[in-house]
């Protein structure tokens, strides 16, 4: 058992847990942020990523004490109050989710895929950027539209803020 | 997964101690093939030692004719260095086809370098540029370096603290993906030196990991052109053979994956 502290969504948190303790475990149960999901618990599904200093990565494929330190954001910190990440709001408006189960994992990586491509996703990169995100209902088609949505207006949000 | 000490290593030696104090430690790079192997119970370190932190192995640097990566390296920082780009494009490309954007921004290239996976895609590139690999105790030739699967010449505590490739006139990396995992089902690296000479090698297909094709690397440096290997064929009879494919199969993938590599170089 060790002390790991860390800062979440703005706020610093810290728990004993063990060093073993996954860091999506320790979001989940330590830290009561249940949005990030354990989907395959193989690496392979994404439906846990979450920001680690400003990356995506897998929670479920980090040791929270690996993370002791960072700065982390979870789905549960992409929204301004009430208002929806764009992000969120155009899975929401393209129907980007069925059973929502992939959805937390899907709009992270998609906030970071915007933040690395800026204006210059199309639709083939946000294919093969999602490589590493599994969606059961396999209702990409809509992810991908939602995607390329929300990478499109913050493009223009950033354009009329220059 | 079993319980485990978690350590993180602010140096190189204080890494070294660490591990020398351990019962039976491992050490941590970006965790990305480890973590999920502690995870099914396959491995269970008593110590993990996490080098994830240590400062003096991060970094790109060009030397002398030659691209020095740390080995704390992520693949992502590898795939989107500009200098990697411009020195070695073909492996910017390779570390850019490294598992998933999340994998990427995790793993490094000492870790894969060291674990020596039959189906990674780094040692590919370190056989068929030459690399040196440094460690805390010595400069290991790529040659001397890849012993089998999942083997290294690496000693029990010894660390890896950076890859140097010599920068090639042209390269480039072709792989197949298995469709699901996105492993190499056989990738292969060609390199061509200004001194004409060429070096090319093949990963993911081998039944010992890594190997190179000296038919192919005569074939290319008397006529760089991917007709010149289309007819040079591995022997299947040294190739893996599982439910992904046949030993025949990953022979015939290996020759096509020398033609799109040179074609692409």
């Amino acid at each position: 058992m060790a002390k790991v502290s860390m800062t979440v969504n703005g706020k610093k948190v810290s728990a004993d847990v063990e060093d073993r303790t996954l860091l999506v475990h320790y979001l989940r149960e330590a830290q009561g942020l249940t949005g990030t999901h354990v989907g395959c618990d193989t690496s392979q599904c994404g439906a846990c990523v979450v920001h680690v200093n400003g990356k995506a990565v897998k929670s479920c494929t980090m040791l929270a004490a690996q993370a002791g330190g960072a700065t982390v954001t979870t789905i549960e910190g992409l929204a301004n109050g009430a208002d929806l990440h764009p992000v969120q709001a155009a899975f929401r408006e393209h129907h980007g989710l069925q059973c929502g189960f992939c959805t937390p994992g899907m709009i992270m990586a998609a906030v970071d895929m915007i933040e690395r491509h800026g204006a210059n996703l199309d639709e083939a990169t946000i294919r093969h950027e999602l490589e590493g995100n599994i969606c059961r209902c396999t209702g990409y088609h809509n992810i991908v539209k939602a995607i390329k949505a929300a990478a499109d207006q913050m493009a223009s949000m950033r354009t009329a803020a220059e | 997964m079993y319980e485990t000490n978690y350590h993180r290593a602010g140096s190189v030696s204080e890494a070294a101690s660490l591990m020398a104090k351990a019962d039976d430690g491992k050490f941590l790079a970006g965790g990305q093939t480890l973590i999920p192997t502690m995870k099914q119970r396959l491995a269970a370190p008593s110590d993990l030692i996490d080098l994830g932190q240590i400062a003096e192995l991060q970094g790109i640097t060009e030397a002398g004719g030659s691209l020095r990566i740390g080995a704390g390296t992520k693949h992502a920082d590898v795939a989107g260095s500009a200098l990697v780009q411009r020195l070695i494009p073909g492996l910017a490309k390779l570390a850019g086809g490294i598992g998933d954007p999340h994998v990427r921004h995790m793993g490094t290239i000492g870790g894969s370098v060291a674990n020596n996976d039959p189906a990674a895609d780094y040692p590919s590139a370190v056989m068929a540029l030459g690399a040196t690999v440094h460690t805390s105790s010595r400069d290991i030739a790529a040659e001397d370096y890849f012993t089998g699967m999942f083997d290294t010449a690496l000693e029990e505590n010894e660390i890896i603290t950076a890859i140097s490739f010599p920068v090639p006139e042209k390269s480039a990396y072709a792989k197949y993906p298995n469709p699901a995992s996105r492993y190499a089902m056989a990738g292969v690296f060609v390199a061509r030196f200004k001194d004409g000479s060429v070096r090319v090698a093949a990963t993911g297909a081998g039944q010992n990991g890594v190997f190179r094709i000296p038919a192919m690397e005569a074939a290319l440096s008397a006529n760089w052109s991917a007709d010149a290997v289309a007819s040079i064929n591995v022997q299947a009879d040294d190739m893996l053979s599982d439910i992904h494919g046949s030993a025949d199969y990953r022979a015939n993938l290996v020759t096509v994956m020398a033609k799109r590599a040179v074609a692409a170089a």
